[in-house]
């Protein structure tokens, strides 16, 4: 077999009356891979994801599923499901109904769809809720509810929507276990959009991070922590984010470039035998660690993560120390710089 | 011995409840309770004149209304004339509504082209119909002689006077239904239709598993409306037919007023109008009880 990709997007764009919707988007999804699109409000993942589903149509561009060219099918015949950001539950039917809605539409026998319907509510723990209007159900019940409507079919493509941004943070936790469980478990694959990182860190295969409509980054989440391309992938992954310094406030770099330096790499430092002089401007206690954050004229987001307690009063003056190889370098266009070994 | 405190509680509860309902309460006592329970007891007394004053005579004014073929007559018309408008009213507004809804161009000049009926006072509405029915002269003939279509009579014989008043009603009362549905529908969220979508549903399935159900409260709300209106909307007779021709297109409360003013039989006009009001009722509450319970509210 060879390696084609089970999803494909061709230079994907989409404008709403000439105003920049999404722009040149390509993007190859192998079978059984779970891939986040990530990225700020406004981005253009929402798009993606609705022009993968048929739900809109791309101005330019070529989109292919399982080896089939589906740019201007309609949404019914690419054989996905998806779930959305409200769920988009009909309000009317039961839970059951609700489940079983795409089922009855394509004509499954009734004993075949009430077997479904049964294994489909037992993944998602709903089972007892059967006969629950949408209405009755709590938010992380309405959520599986979706879920389940999304795998009762057993299509092997499933998009999803920020199906947790409803959910409460504690709620949002055990939700994201159970859908990457129920992914590996099912061995479907799911394109997830989300603009919270730790989700997309936490959940995908390959992270894809979006900018203003266009691609910044594609890779695993350790390429994206480890080698951002750029000082938005930069300073978007991780929390909290990578410190961009201006290259004159350090020796041995070119004035135009900048450095990129993750907390985890910062050390504090002997007086005298820093590299760079900070003044501490606030400092967060986590209970195992404790961020400091530092203020520096030409560096932006610079914190010093220090074990246990280690509160520094603000306006004091620190000295900071950061090995060379731990240094992330771009050029004056915010481009990722290939070091010299 | 309940909890004091409980007692009181309860007691403010009641009287700020009251206090609530007393202006309706009111109200519909002087203007709706008050007339109905005179109206049952004056159609319990004889027709007064100069030499027999009126007197009790229990429900014989029914007995009367009951042996009288004109009365059996009209009450035939007005079932048929509801049977008629309110479904083909209904449907014409649902789908006006669905239609204006979707993406067409110039949306709003068709929703507006559609809600002028309803803005049109029914006495110019009738006077606008009597000059398409008019025979010789009105519009329907004068598109008839062109295929060289006998003139007909359309408000002037007993087999096409009542259909005549029901297209007058239809055209009336769809546009007006049609703005409910419109507002109902402007509620159902897009993104059920893109799942209705993606889940394979063809455009008329969502509309039947989707939308219809999503508008039942809409559709039991213009249906108590429209039987209403069907005993109700009478207004166009006074223009087009009076009636007539011998009774064909006469209605419940055309004959009621007739009974009052044009013979000045009051206590049958009221043993009629109870009538009307007890059929009213129990219609009303088979609708509310028998299909309030398979609906659902959002
Ligand atoms: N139907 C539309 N008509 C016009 N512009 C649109 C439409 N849908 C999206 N856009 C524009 O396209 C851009 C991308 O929108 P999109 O919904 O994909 O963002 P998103 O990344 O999903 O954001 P969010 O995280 O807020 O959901 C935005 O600038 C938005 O204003
Ligand atoms: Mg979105």
């Amino acid at each position: 077999m060879t390696a084609q990709p089970f999803v494909s997007l061709e230079g994907i764009g989409k404008r709403w009356n000439g105003k920049l919707g999404v722009e040149d988007v390509s993007l190859d999804i192998p079978e059984g891979a779970f891939v986040a699109l990530l990225g700020p409000s406004g981005c253009g993942k929402s798009t993606t994801l609705r022009l993968l589903a048929g739900l809109e149509i791309p101005d330019e561009g070529k989109i292919i599923i399982d080896g089939r060219d589906v740019t201007t099918r309609a949404a019914s015949e690419r054989n996905l499901s998806m779930v959305f950001q409200s769920y988009a539950l009909f309000p009317h039917l039961s839970v059951a109904e609700n489940v079983m809605f795409g089922l009855k539409v394509r004509r499954v026998p009734r004993a075949e769809r009430l077997e479904k319907l049964k294994r489909a509510l037992e993944i998602t723990g709903l089972t007892g809720l059967e006969d629950r209007k949408p209405g009755e159900l709590s938010g992380g019940q309405r959520q599986r509810v979706a879920l389940a409507r999304a795998i009762v079919a057993g299509q092997r493509l499933c998009l999803m929507d920020e199906p947790l941004s409803n959910l409460d943070a504690k709620l949002r936790n055990a939700v994201r276990k159970d859908i990457k469980k129920l992914q590996q478990d099912l061995g479907i694959t799911v394109v997830y959009v989300t603009h919270d990182q730790t989700e997309a860190m936490s959940m995908a295969d390959i992270v894809v991070l979006m900018k203003d409509g266009r691609i910044q980054q594609i890779g695993t989440p350790q390429e994206l922590y480890n080698a951002p391309v750029n000082t938005f992938v930069a300073e978007f992954v991780g929390a909290p984010p990578m410190a961009l310094i201006r290259g004159h406030a350090l020796a041995g770099f070119d004035n135009d470039t900048t450095i990129g330096l993750r907390a985890e790499h910062i050390t504090l430092a002997e007086t005298g035998k820093g590299r760079l002089i900070c003044e501490v401007t606030e400092c967060e206690f986590l209970g195992a660690e404790t961020f400091i954050g530092l203020a520096h004229d030409d560096a932006t987001g610079l914190t010093l993560k220090a074990p246990g307690m280690a509160l520094h009063p603000s306006g004091h003056t620190v000295e900071i120390g950061f090995a060379d190889d731990d240094l992330h370098v771009f050029d004056s266009g915010g481009k990722r710089v290939a070091r010299a070994p | 011995m309940s909890n004091p405190h409980a007692n009181l509680e309860r007691r403010r509860q009641a009287i700020y409840g009251w206090l609530l309902l007393s202006p309706a309460a009111l109200l519909l006592s002087v203007f709706a309770f008050y007339p109905s329970l005179a109206t049952f007891w004056s159609s319990t007394f004889s027709r007064g004149n100069r030499r027999n004053p009126s007197e009790y005579i229990g429900l014989e004014n029914y007995a009367d209304l009951f042996a009288d073929p004109t009365f059996w007559l009209v009450v035939r018309n007005n079932l048929f004339y509801a049977g008629v408008t309110i479904p083909v009213s209904i449907f014409i507004a649902l789908s006006m509504a669905l239609w204006a809804n979707s993406r067409i161009p110039a949306r709003g000049f068709v929703r507006t082209a559609y809600f002028t009926p309803t803005v049109l006072p029914m006495i110019a509405a009738a006077n606008l119909w009597l000059f398409f029915y008019t025979p010789g002269l009105g519009v329907l003939d004068q598109i008839g002689a062109l295929f060289d279509l006998p003139s007909v009579n359309w408000l002037g014989q007993p087999e096409t006077a009542l259909w005549a008043i029901i297209i007058v009603t239809i055209w009336k009362e769809a546009g007006f239904f049609m703005i409910f549905y419109l507002a109902a529908l402007q509620t159902i969220p897009e993104d059920l239709k893109e799942a209705a979508d993606i889940e394979g549903a063809s455009r008329w399935t969502y509309t039947r598993r989707i939308v219809l159900p999503l508008l039942m409260p809409t559709t039991l709300f213009i249906m108590v409306n429209a039987m209403i209106n069907s005993v109700k909307l009478i207004d166009h007779l006074f223009i087009l037919t009076k009636g007539g021709p011998s009774d064909a297109s006469k209605l419940i409360l055309y004959y009621i007023w007739e009974m009052a003013f044009a013979f000045f039989d009051a206590p049958h006009a009221a043993a009629m109008t109870m009538l009307v009001l007890l059929v009213l009722g129990i219609v009303a509450a088979i609708q509310f009880f028998l299909i309030d319970r398979r609906t659902h509210y959002q």
